[in-house]
């Protein structure tokens, strides 16, 4: 390949992702044939989960590579449309493939903070970022900050950040590449986990960053096929018109003039509502007295509350006609009682604030900012803007991405980049939002007001996979399905809609690889990331830089696999909130490079000093802020102004600026090689000057 | 080496454009959000306006001011002389 010219490499790639595009719906078709022959539903998932990551095994392999530039930075030789592709794919991990549409489903307009905030950072990336970093030319982020900034202490607290947020965020996609093999395959999660993590390592582990692109390029295609089928079935099916993005806004018309009906107790089916409501705020006060009389009886009031149910059990034992299936309801009753005062508290307060969350009104799909006053609107609106910024800012800082743009061939090309970039991202983007209207105006119109007779199929079959994903319960008995009554999971939506839409196994089938893909590629790109800068940045730059090419590409694949264990062993413990850990990655990133990177192109005077101090303030007062007020490390303290913990970045972002500028103005201006470098970086080619391309 | 007043002509004509667009992509996002509830009564395809631009409108103002960027810039690395060799 290395005789090709550029013109003939794109001409040839375009041929065999085109022959691999055909050659994966001729598969997809294969198995349609299989299910329609009979085989079983079990079978064609392990086809399909075998079949595409047998074929990331096989690009992996086939880009094995021993030459440091192919390894880091794919040989610089990435066209603009395919680095966009594989950016797409390295991008969009299993919270936006499968989480996105759900969290839409379930939070209305406020969740749109998401959809902006991942799409609205490409114009930083674009405008502030890609090409100076492209122009640069090494091989990581801390590079440029060591570059920049001089010295070992800049790209250091780089290397720390680097770390830190891409491990935080490689702990959500291995998560999601657990869950969707333990689902699709019935094995554990902690052995999906593991084997998943296979996946994640045939594609990077021989061939590193070249690998990586060339797989993350058949993963896109794979995600966005899987995406994409099932949504436009469903807007057949509900709107007949095949462009859900553009025909959803009269579903969501349906949907808002349906939810002012169920919200309208004057109506039928709103009575109905209202009737269930009453019966969920019932409980949430039932639960709420037990609490108040647990705490001023104790152990007593506890002991008390569980002789009444064990008396009740002998009581119905000793009846005349002991009826069997009261009598195990009551024992059920009492081996469920809380043990202790501390479960007890547990317990109920749990129970009062899930009958609680049922006994509200619907809110509108479509509002934003939904709340009962001013006071909370605004607080709303404060919070989703802080989000959209922090979601923004760190996608401009999250060195996994900002990596893709040294692997184009030129400044130009890393513009155009971009540009594919945020096309191949907001062709998913902009669908998510469709699929949740859609999937709502499904269950708002065929689900809610059925007989429980004759629930969908669908219905039972997930919830009888997980409770937390679908439950139905007829609460006031009336062997009607009210709104009030369902509890879906955010994760649902994406899983289940081929079922909805009531497509064939296959299309299952497809949406689980094409989870599978958006998370293996995520991770397969913070992986490198984190190995990168531990051999690159440490063991190369600064223990030894005198290091053969096959000793450090020797080191970069080791780290690798320990780094790849670490991660799966962090994740099979389940520790915290995934989207938590998402916003905190980005909150974090934002805080700690954004501020020296983008300050370090437009601003010549920065200097090292500057650079430490705005890095280390920004992401200590991000870190600081979290710790404080994340319940998961149950400090608890008051919020300052009301901010969410997942916006942390809000505070630590212009700390680390001011940091910056005070930093450097305190301290003499960067030596005048320094400022030449600035100027070399800001023009594509200016001739004479300085040189810092590492080829 | 010492930078021509070409140099820097071309160097402030990219932090305009830089500045414009980042305007409009400020405008398109954070004020577009804070005057969400105030744009939610006219409709657009069906959409109230403020859901509109948050799940579509403003997604296609980023995509267009990032493609434009490169357009603008791209010809402008020519039209200075500052272009790359061969791509």
């Amino acid at each position: 390949m290395a005789t090709q010219t550029q013109a003939q490499f794109y001409s040839s790639l375009k041929k065999y992702y085109s022959f691999y595009t055909g050659g994966f719906i001729a598969f997809v078709i294969i198995v349609a044939i299989l299910e329609q022959m009979g085989v079983p539903n079990k079978i064609l998932g392990y086809i399909f989960l075998a079949a595409t990551v047998g074929l990331y095994a096989g690009i992996g392999v086939m880009s094995r590579t021993a030459d440091v530039s192919e390894y880091y930075v794919a040989g610089r030789r990435v066209p603009a449309l395919f680095n966009g592709m594989a950016t797409g794919a390295d991008w969009m991990s299993a919270a936006s493939f499968i989480g996105m549409a759900g969290t839409l489903y379930l939070t209305g307009f406020d969740g749109l903070a998401f959809v902006l905030g991942w799409t609205g950072g490409y114009c930083l990336v674009a405008l502030l970022l890609a090409p100076y970093l492209r122009k640069f030319g090494q091989f990581t982020i801390p590079d440029f900050l060591g570059a920049r900034y001089g010295g070992n202490i800049a790209r250091s607290i780089g290397v720390f950040a680097a770390i830190l947020c891409s491990f935080t965020y490689v702990i959500a996609q291995i998560y999601g590449v657990g869950l969707i093999t333990s689902r699709f395959t019935g094995l554990e999660f902690g052995i999906g986990v593991f084997v998943g993590l296979g996946g994640i390592l045939v594609c990077s582990f021989l061939g590193g960053m070249k690998a990586v692109t060339w797989t993350q390029v058949a993963q896109y295609i794979i995600l966005i096929v899987a995406y994409m089928i099932p949504v436009v079935w469903l807007s057949v099916k509900h709107t007949g018109i095949p462009v859900p993005q553009v025909a959803y806004g009269y579903v969501l018309e349906k949907v808002t003039a349906r939810e002012k009906v169920l919200n309208d107790a004057s109506t039928p089916d709103g009575a109905r509502e209202a009737a269930v409501r009453a019966i969920f705020k019932q409980r949430q006060e039932a639960a709420e007295g037990k609490l108040k009389a647990l705490e001023t009886g104790g152990a007593a009031y506890l002991a008390e509350e569980k002789g009444k149910l064990e008396k009740a059990a002998s009581d119905l034992k000793a009846s005349s006609a002991p009826d069997a299936k009261a009598i195990a309801a009551a024992e059920k009753d009492v081996a469920g009682f809380p043990a202790d005062a501390a479960a007890a508290k547990k317990a109920w307060t749990g129970a009062a604030n899930a009958a609680k969350a049922k006994t509200g009104p619907i809110a509108a799909h479509a509002e934003p900012f939904s709340g009962k006053d001013e006071k909370t609107r605004d607080n709303k609106r404060k919070n989703f803007l802080a989000l959209v910024l922090c979601l923004m800012v760190g996608t401009a800082a999250l060195p996994h991405i900002l990596m893709r743009y040294y692997t184009t061939p030129s400044v130009g090309e890393a513009r155009k980049s971009v540009f594919w970039s945020l096309f191949f991202i907001f062709l998913l983007y902009f669908t998510a939002p469709a699929l949740a209207v859609l999937a709502k105006f499904d269950v708002y119109t065929l689900l809610v007001g059925s007989n429980f007779s004759e629930l969908p199929s669908w219905v039972g079959a997930w919830a009888s996979v997980d409770k937390s994903l679908m439950s139905v319960t007829d609460i006031n008995m009336d062997g009607i399905v009210q709104l009030a009554e369902i509890t879906i999971g955010g994760d649902l939506i994406v899983l289940a809609t081929p079922e909805i839409a009531g497509l064939p196994y296959v299309i299952t089938g497809l949406v689980a690889a094409g989870g599978l893909a958006a998370a293996l590629s995520t991770a397969d790109g913070l992986l490198l990331t984190i190995a990168n800068a531990l051999s690159h940045d440490v063991y190369y730059k600064m223990i030894d830089p005198h290091a053969p090419t096959t000793r450090r590409l020797a080191i970069s694949k080791g780290l690798l696999l320990v780094v790849a264990v670490v991660a799966a062993y962090v994740t099979s413990l389940k520790p915290g909130d995934i989207l938590f850990l998402v916003g905190a990655a980005f909150s974090l990133a934002a805080s700690a490079f954004f501020p020296a990177l983008a300050l370090g192109i437009f601003w010549k005077r920065a200097n090292k000093w500057g650079a430490i101090l705005g890095m280390t303030a920004g992401l200590g007062t991000c870190m600081y802020y979290m710790y404080m007020t994340y319940p998961f490390f149950g400090v608890n303290a008051p919020q300052w102004w009301d901010i969410n913990p997942i916006s942390a970045g809000i505070f630590g972002m212009p700390v680390g600026i001011i940091g910056v500028i005070v930093g450097s103005l305190l301290t003499a201006a960067p030596a005048k090689e320094v400022q030449e470098m600035v100027d070399h970086v800001r023009y594509p080619n200016l001739e004479g000057s300085v040189s810092t391309q590492t080829v | 080496m010492q930078l021509t007043e070409k140099h820097k002509q071309y160097w402030q004509k990219n932090l305009r454009l830089t500045g414009i667009l980042l305007a409009i992509w400020f405008v398109a996002t954070f004020v577009m959000g804070w005057f969400a509830r105030d744009l939610q009564s006219f409709t657009i395809l069906g959409f109230p306006f403020s859901f509109y631009m948050a799940a579509q409108g403003s997604l296609i103002i980023y995509v267009v001011i990032i493609w434009y960027y490169a357009f603008a810039m791209n010809k402008m690395d020519r039209a200075y002389g500052v272009h790359e060799g061969d791509d």
